[in-house]
Protein backbone atom coordinates (compact mmCIF):
# COMPACT_ATOMS: atom_id res chain seq x y z
CA UNK A 1 0.00 0.00 0.00
CA UNK A 2 2.84 2.29 1.07
CA UNK A 3 4.31 3.49 -2.61
CA UNK A 4 5.26 6.83 -1.75
CA UNK A 5 7.78 7.97 1.09
CA UNK A 6 6.87 10.59 3.59
CA UNK A 7 9.41 13.63 3.42
CA UNK A 8 7.07 15.91 6.36
CA UNK A 9 3.82 15.66 8.07
CA UNK A 10 1.35 18.67 8.86
CA UNK A 11 -1.78 18.56 11.53
CA UNK A 12 -4.44 20.92 10.79
CA UNK A 13 -6.12 19.05 13.29
CA UNK A 14 -6.01 22.50 15.66
CA UNK A 15 -7.70 24.98 13.07
CA UNK A 16 -10.93 24.91 11.40
CA UNK A 17 -11.83 26.12 8.16
CA UNK A 18 -10.41 28.38 5.99
CA UNK A 19 -7.47 28.21 8.30
CA UNK A 20 -7.31 24.34 7.76
CA UNK A 21 -6.41 25.10 4.05
CA UNK A 22 -4.22 27.30 4.42
CA UNK A 23 -1.58 25.47 7.37
CA UNK A 24 -1.64 22.80 4.65
CA UNK A 25 -0.94 25.33 1.76
CA UNK A 26 2.09 27.04 4.09
CA UNK A 27 3.61 23.34 4.77
CA UNK A 28 3.39 22.34 1.02
CA UNK A 29 5.74 25.85 0.12
CA UNK A 30 7.74 24.51 2.72
CA UNK A 31 8.50 21.58 -0.17
CA UNK A 32 10.50 21.27 -3.06
CA UNK A 33 8.62 20.09 -6.00
CA UNK A 34 7.90 16.58 -6.21
CA UNK A 35 8.32 16.07 -2.28
CA UNK A 36 5.51 14.31 -0.15
CA UNK A 37 3.24 15.52 2.77
CA UNK A 38 1.01 14.22 4.56
CA UNK A 39 -1.50 16.41 6.18
CA UNK A 40 -3.53 15.04 9.32
CA UNK A 41 -6.85 16.29 9.07
CA UNK A 42 -10.56 15.73 11.06
CA UNK A 43 -13.67 14.27 9.71
CA UNK A 44 -16.60 16.94 8.37
CA UNK A 45 -15.83 19.43 6.99
CA UNK A 46 -11.84 19.22 6.39
CA UNK A 47 -11.56 15.97 5.22
CA UNK A 48 -14.82 16.79 2.78
CA UNK A 49 -13.10 20.29 1.22
CA UNK A 50 -9.40 20.37 1.89
CA UNK A 51 -8.43 17.67 -0.78
CA UNK A 52 -10.93 19.66 -3.04
CA UNK A 53 -8.58 23.00 -2.24
CA UNK A 54 -5.17 20.86 -2.43
CA UNK A 55 -6.28 19.52 -6.12
CA UNK A 56 -7.50 23.10 -7.12
CA UNK A 57 -3.68 24.64 -5.83
CA UNK A 58 -2.73 22.10 -8.88
CA UNK A 59 -0.20 19.27 -6.37
CA UNK A 60 -1.38 15.78 -6.80
CA UNK A 61 -3.07 14.14 -4.27
CA UNK A 62 -1.98 10.39 -3.63
CA UNK A 63 -4.25 8.90 -1.15
CA UNK A 64 -6.22 9.55 2.21
CA UNK A 65 -5.95 7.35 4.78
CA UNK A 66 -8.12 6.50 7.57
CA UNK A 67 -6.71 6.95 11.12
CA UNK A 68 -7.89 4.83 14.24
CA UNK A 69 -8.63 7.95 16.03
CA UNK A 70 -11.61 9.28 13.74
CA UNK A 71 -8.61 11.70 11.48
CA UNK A 72 -7.34 11.25 8.16
CA UNK A 73 -4.09 11.33 6.31
CA UNK A 74 -4.13 13.49 3.34
CA UNK A 75 -0.83 12.46 1.32
CA UNK A 76 -0.22 14.79 -1.58
CA UNK A 77 3.25 15.32 -3.73
CA UNK A 78 4.22 19.18 -4.36
CA UNK A 79 3.33 19.83 -8.32
CA UNK A 80 5.35 22.72 -9.65
CA UNK A 81 2.31 25.62 -9.69
CA UNK B 1 -42.91 56.31 -22.86
CA UNK B 2 -45.04 59.63 -22.05
CA UNK B 3 -45.99 59.68 -18.52
CA UNK B 4 -47.15 63.27 -17.09
CA UNK B 5 -50.48 64.85 -18.62
CA UNK B 6 -52.30 67.60 -17.48
CA UNK B 7 -54.64 65.44 -15.94
CA UNK B 8 -53.26 63.25 -14.03
CA UNK B 9 -50.16 61.00 -13.45
CA UNK B 10 -50.02 57.75 -14.61
CA UNK B 11 -48.76 55.74 -11.83
CA UNK B 12 -48.96 52.39 -13.58
CA UNK B 13 -47.21 53.63 -16.14
CA UNK B 14 -44.46 55.19 -14.36
CA UNK B 15 -44.49 51.47 -11.88
CA UNK B 16 -44.36 49.25 -15.23
CA UNK B 17 -40.95 51.23 -16.48
CA UNK B 18 -39.38 50.70 -13.07
CA UNK B 19 -40.10 53.83 -11.33
CA UNK B 20 -41.66 52.97 -7.25
CA UNK B 21 -43.27 55.67 -6.48
CA UNK B 22 -41.71 56.30 -2.59
CA UNK B 23 -43.15 57.84 0.75
CA UNK B 24 -42.35 61.26 -0.80
CA UNK B 25 -44.77 62.87 -2.86
CA UNK B 26 -43.84 62.99 -6.64
CA UNK B 27 -40.39 60.97 -6.25
CA UNK B 28 -39.88 58.09 -7.62
CA UNK B 29 -37.31 55.16 -6.85
CA UNK B 30 -35.87 54.34 -10.44
CA UNK B 31 -36.03 50.21 -10.78
CA UNK B 32 -32.67 49.34 -13.28
CA UNK B 33 -32.28 46.44 -15.32
CA UNK B 34 -29.53 44.09 -14.54
CA UNK B 35 -29.26 40.72 -15.23
CA UNK B 36 -27.10 38.33 -13.28
CA UNK B 37 -25.88 40.65 -11.05
CA UNK B 38 -23.27 42.13 -13.29
CA UNK B 39 -23.01 45.60 -14.66
CA UNK B 40 -19.90 46.77 -16.56
CA UNK B 41 -18.14 49.40 -14.66
CA UNK B 42 -19.10 52.27 -17.34
CA UNK B 43 -22.69 51.43 -16.40
CA UNK B 44 -22.17 52.34 -12.97
CA UNK B 45 -20.15 55.44 -13.73
CA UNK B 46 -23.26 55.93 -15.60
CA UNK B 47 -25.39 55.16 -12.87
CA UNK B 48 -23.56 57.14 -9.97
CA UNK B 49 -23.80 59.98 -12.45
CA UNK B 50 -27.51 60.25 -12.53
CA UNK B 51 -27.79 59.50 -8.54
CA UNK B 52 -25.84 62.81 -8.67
CA UNK B 53 -27.25 64.90 -10.73
CA UNK B 54 -31.00 63.92 -10.43
CA UNK B 55 -30.88 61.98 -6.92
CA UNK B 56 -29.82 62.24 -3.57
CA UNK B 57 -26.45 60.91 -4.34
CA UNK B 58 -27.13 57.48 -2.82
CA UNK B 59 -28.11 54.30 -4.77
CA UNK B 60 -30.25 51.25 -3.45
CA UNK B 61 -28.95 47.66 -3.73
CA UNK B 62 -32.38 45.28 -3.49
CA UNK B 63 -32.48 42.00 -2.67
CA UNK B 64 -32.48 40.68 -6.06
CA UNK B 65 -29.33 42.14 -7.63
CA UNK B 66 -31.10 44.77 -8.63
CA UNK B 67 -29.65 48.33 -8.28
CA UNK B 68 -32.55 51.38 -7.74
CA UNK B 69 -31.35 55.27 -7.92
CA UNK B 70 -33.79 56.73 -5.37
CA UNK B 71 -35.61 60.17 -5.06
CA UNK B 72 -35.19 61.14 -8.66
CA UNK B 73 -38.10 63.70 -9.16
CA UNK B 74 -41.59 63.38 -11.75
CA UNK B 75 -40.40 65.95 -13.70
CA UNK B 76 -37.23 64.26 -14.52
CA UNK B 77 -38.30 61.11 -15.11
CA UNK B 78 -38.18 61.74 -19.29
CA UNK B 79 -34.62 63.32 -18.92
CA UNK B 80 -33.31 60.30 -16.62
CA UNK B 81 -34.38 57.68 -18.51
CA UNK B 82 -32.62 58.91 -21.96
CA UNK B 83 -29.71 60.02 -20.35
CA UNK B 84 -29.05 56.51 -19.38
CA UNK B 85 -30.10 55.24 -21.89
CA UNK B 86 -27.12 56.74 -23.76
CA UNK B 87 -24.56 55.30 -21.10
CA UNK B 88 -26.16 52.06 -21.51
CA UNK B 89 -28.56 51.41 -18.83
CA UNK B 90 -31.78 50.71 -19.21
CA UNK B 91 -34.69 50.71 -16.70
CA UNK B 92 -36.74 47.64 -14.74
CA UNK B 93 -39.78 46.80 -14.17
CA UNK B 94 -41.88 45.69 -11.75
CA UNK B 95 -45.94 44.59 -11.89
CA UNK B 96 -47.48 41.04 -12.81
CA UNK B 97 -44.55 40.17 -15.36
CA UNK B 98 -40.85 38.14 -15.74
CA UNK B 99 -38.82 40.18 -13.35
CA UNK B 100 -35.38 40.37 -13.04
CA UNK B 101 -33.42 37.34 -13.27
CA UNK B 102 -30.89 36.41 -11.00
CA UNK B 103 -27.47 34.63 -10.82
CA UNK B 104 -24.45 33.97 -9.19
CA UNK B 105 -20.90 34.03 -10.85
CA UNK B 106 -21.16 29.97 -11.99
CA UNK B 107 -18.07 28.29 -13.39
CA UNK B 108 -16.70 31.15 -15.23
CA UNK B 109 -15.78 32.86 -11.55
CA UNK B 110 -16.49 30.00 -9.05
CA UNK B 111 -14.49 26.75 -8.73
CA UNK B 112 -17.65 25.18 -7.37
CA UNK B 113 -19.44 25.92 -10.48
CA UNK B 114 -21.14 23.25 -12.46
CA UNK B 115 -22.95 25.51 -14.69
CA UNK B 116 -22.43 28.87 -16.97
CA UNK B 117 -24.82 30.78 -14.88
CA UNK B 118 -24.62 34.45 -16.73
CA UNK B 119 -24.63 33.45 -20.21
CA UNK B 120 -27.69 31.35 -19.40
CA UNK B 121 -29.68 34.33 -16.98
CA UNK B 122 -28.79 36.96 -20.16
CA UNK B 123 -30.81 34.12 -22.07
CA UNK B 124 -33.33 33.45 -19.97
CA UNK B 125 -33.77 37.77 -19.54
CA UNK B 126 -33.97 37.98 -23.17
CA UNK B 127 -36.25 35.19 -23.68
CA UNK B 128 -38.67 36.77 -21.05
CA UNK B 129 -37.20 39.84 -19.13
CA UNK B 130 -40.75 41.96 -19.04
CA UNK B 131 -42.95 39.19 -20.77
CA UNK B 132 -46.86 40.15 -18.78
CA UNK B 133 -47.76 37.45 -16.57
CA UNK B 134 -51.29 37.26 -14.28
CA UNK B 135 -48.51 37.87 -11.25
CA UNK B 136 -45.27 38.64 -11.14
CA UNK B 137 -42.89 35.77 -12.21
CA UNK B 138 -38.76 35.52 -11.08
CA UNK B 139 -36.27 33.08 -12.24
CA UNK B 140 -33.08 32.28 -10.54
CA UNK B 141 -29.98 30.81 -11.42
CA UNK B 142 -27.54 29.27 -9.07
CA UNK B 143 -23.71 27.15 -10.40
CA UNK B 144 -24.21 24.77 -7.52
CA UNK B 145 -25.49 22.66 -4.91
CA UNK B 146 -24.31 25.66 -2.44
CA UNK B 147 -27.21 27.51 -3.68
CA UNK B 148 -25.72 30.58 -3.30
CA UNK B 149 -28.30 32.43 -5.48
CA UNK B 150 -30.96 30.33 -3.71
CA UNK B 151 -32.75 28.87 -6.35
CA UNK B 152 -35.84 27.39 -4.56
CA UNK B 153 -37.09 30.96 -3.68
CA UNK B 154 -38.02 32.03 -7.32
CA UNK B 155 -41.25 30.99 -9.36
CA UNK B 156 -38.54 29.14 -11.53
CA UNK B 157 -35.37 27.98 -9.94
CA UNK B 158 -32.19 26.75 -12.05
CA UNK B 159 -29.33 25.24 -10.53
CA UNK B 160 -26.51 23.33 -11.79
CA UNK B 161 -25.09 19.73 -11.05
CA UNK B 162 -23.97 16.99 -12.66
CA UNK B 163 -24.98 13.44 -13.86
CA UNK B 164 -21.54 11.52 -12.57
CA UNK B 165 -20.57 8.14 -14.51
CA UNK B 166 -17.51 6.29 -12.90
CA UNK B 167 -14.34 5.59 -14.64
CA UNK B 168 -12.66 2.25 -13.01
CA UNK B 169 -9.55 2.77 -15.24
CA UNK B 170 -8.25 5.92 -13.84
CA UNK B 171 -9.67 5.40 -10.54
CA UNK B 172 -6.28 4.75 -7.81
CA UNK B 173 -8.92 3.97 -4.78
CA UNK B 174 -7.44 6.70 -2.92
CA UNK B 175 -10.35 7.26 -0.88
CA UNK B 176 -10.65 11.12 -1.50
CA UNK B 177 -14.52 11.08 -3.36
CA UNK B 178 -15.97 8.52 -0.45
CA UNK B 179 -15.59 11.36 2.09
CA UNK B 180 -16.39 14.42 -0.23
CA UNK B 181 -19.57 12.86 -1.39
CA UNK B 182 -21.68 14.18 1.46
CA UNK B 183 -24.28 12.06 0.63
CA UNK B 184 -23.10 8.70 1.35
CA UNK B 185 -23.67 7.97 -2.15
CA UNK B 186 -19.82 6.18 -2.48
CA UNK B 187 -18.87 3.22 -0.76
CA UNK B 188 -15.14 2.02 -1.40
CA UNK B 189 -14.35 -1.82 -1.38
CA UNK B 190 -10.29 -3.37 -1.84
CA UNK B 191 -11.49 -3.57 -5.34
CA UNK B 192 -13.82 -1.03 -6.60
CA UNK B 193 -16.41 1.88 -6.12
CA UNK B 194 -20.13 1.32 -5.31
CA UNK B 195 -22.69 4.36 -6.33
CA UNK B 196 -25.63 4.33 -4.67
CA UNK B 197 -27.63 6.43 -7.17
CA UNK B 198 -30.71 6.51 -5.11
CA UNK B 199 -28.81 8.80 -2.89
CA UNK B 200 -26.38 11.07 -5.42
CA UNK B 201 -28.00 14.86 -5.38
CA UNK B 202 -26.02 15.74 -8.62
CA UNK B 203 -23.96 18.05 -6.43
CA UNK B 204 -20.62 17.11 -8.31
CA UNK B 205 -18.27 17.42 -5.10
CA UNK B 206 -16.62 14.13 -6.10
CA UNK B 207 -15.86 15.43 -9.84
CA UNK B 208 -14.56 17.96 -8.25
CA UNK B 209 -12.55 16.43 -5.80
CA UNK B 210 -11.08 13.42 -7.66
CA UNK B 211 -7.23 13.69 -7.78
CA UNK B 212 -7.00 11.40 -10.74
CA UNK B 213 -10.68 12.48 -13.27
CA UNK B 214 -12.00 9.47 -12.47
CA UNK B 215 -15.42 10.38 -11.91
CA UNK B 216 -16.54 12.27 -15.20
CA UNK B 217 -19.82 14.70 -14.50
CA UNK B 218 -22.10 15.84 -17.02
CA UNK B 219 -23.38 18.94 -16.18
CA UNK B 220 -26.98 19.76 -15.98
CA UNK B 221 -29.86 21.87 -14.86
CA UNK B 222 -31.90 20.62 -12.07
CA UNK B 223 -35.00 23.21 -12.06
CA UNK B 224 -37.33 24.07 -9.29
CA UNK B 225 -40.84 25.73 -9.12
CA UNK B 226 -43.50 27.91 -7.04
CA UNK B 227 -41.06 29.37 -5.01
CA UNK B 228 -41.66 32.09 -3.10
CA UNK B 229 -40.06 34.56 -0.44
CA UNK B 230 -42.22 37.87 0.46
CA UNK B 231 -45.63 37.16 2.08
CA UNK B 232 -45.78 33.62 1.85
CA UNK B 233 -42.39 32.01 1.93
CA UNK B 234 -42.90 28.26 0.50
CA UNK B 235 -39.58 26.67 -1.05
CA UNK B 236 -39.90 25.47 -5.00
CA UNK B 237 -40.10 21.61 -5.51
CA UNK B 238 -38.37 20.02 -8.18
CA UNK B 239 -40.33 17.63 -9.67
CA UNK B 240 -38.43 16.28 -12.93
CA UNK B 241 -34.98 14.88 -13.40
CA UNK B 242 -31.70 16.92 -13.95
CA UNK B 243 -31.56 18.18 -17.52
CA UNK B 244 -28.55 18.41 -19.55
CA UNK B 245 -29.84 19.88 -23.25
CA UNK B 246 -30.70 23.56 -22.82
CA UNK B 247 -33.54 23.65 -25.41
CA UNK B 248 -35.32 21.34 -23.25
CA UNK B 249 -34.56 23.44 -20.48
CA UNK B 250 -36.78 26.24 -22.36
CA UNK B 251 -39.19 23.99 -23.69
CA UNK B 252 -39.96 23.48 -20.03
CA UNK B 253 -39.95 26.89 -18.96
CA UNK B 254 -41.66 28.09 -21.99
CA UNK B 255 -44.41 25.54 -20.77
CA UNK B 256 -44.47 26.76 -17.66
CA UNK B 257 -44.82 30.58 -18.43
CA UNK B 258 -47.24 29.42 -21.25
CA UNK B 259 -49.29 27.23 -18.12
CA UNK B 260 -49.32 30.13 -15.67
CA UNK B 261 -50.10 32.79 -18.43
CA UNK B 262 -53.10 30.66 -19.32
CA UNK B 263 -54.64 29.33 -16.43
CA UNK B 264 -53.88 31.59 -13.36
CA UNK B 265 -56.43 33.97 -12.10
CA UNK B 266 -55.25 37.47 -11.89
CA UNK B 267 -52.74 38.60 -9.25
CA UNK B 268 -52.50 34.48 -8.80
CA UNK B 269 -48.60 33.42 -7.93
CA UNK B 270 -47.84 30.39 -9.82
CA UNK B 271 -47.28 28.64 -6.48
CA UNK B 272 -50.86 29.55 -5.80
CA UNK B 273 -52.25 27.45 -8.95
CA UNK B 274 -52.48 24.19 -6.87
CA UNK B 275 -50.29 22.51 -9.12
CA UNK B 276 -46.93 22.42 -7.33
Amino acid sequence: MADFIIDETVDITDVVCPVTFVKAKVALEELNDGQILSIRMNDGEPVQNVPRSIKEEGHQILRLLANDDGTYDLIVRKAEV
Amino acid sequence: MKVVTNMAIDYKALKNGGFMRQVQKNTFSLRLKVVGGNLTAEQLITIAGISKKYGDGHIHLTSRQGVEIPFIKLENVDDVKSELEAGGVNTGVCGPRVRTVTACQGCTVCPSGCIDTYPLAVEISDRYFGRELPHKFKFGVTGCMNNCLKAEENDLGIKGGYTIEWIKDSCTLCGVCEKACREGAITQTETQLVLDESKCNNCGRCVKSCPFDAWKGESGYILSFGGTFGNLIAKGKVVLPIIHDKTVLFRVSDAALAFFDKHANPSERFRLMGCI
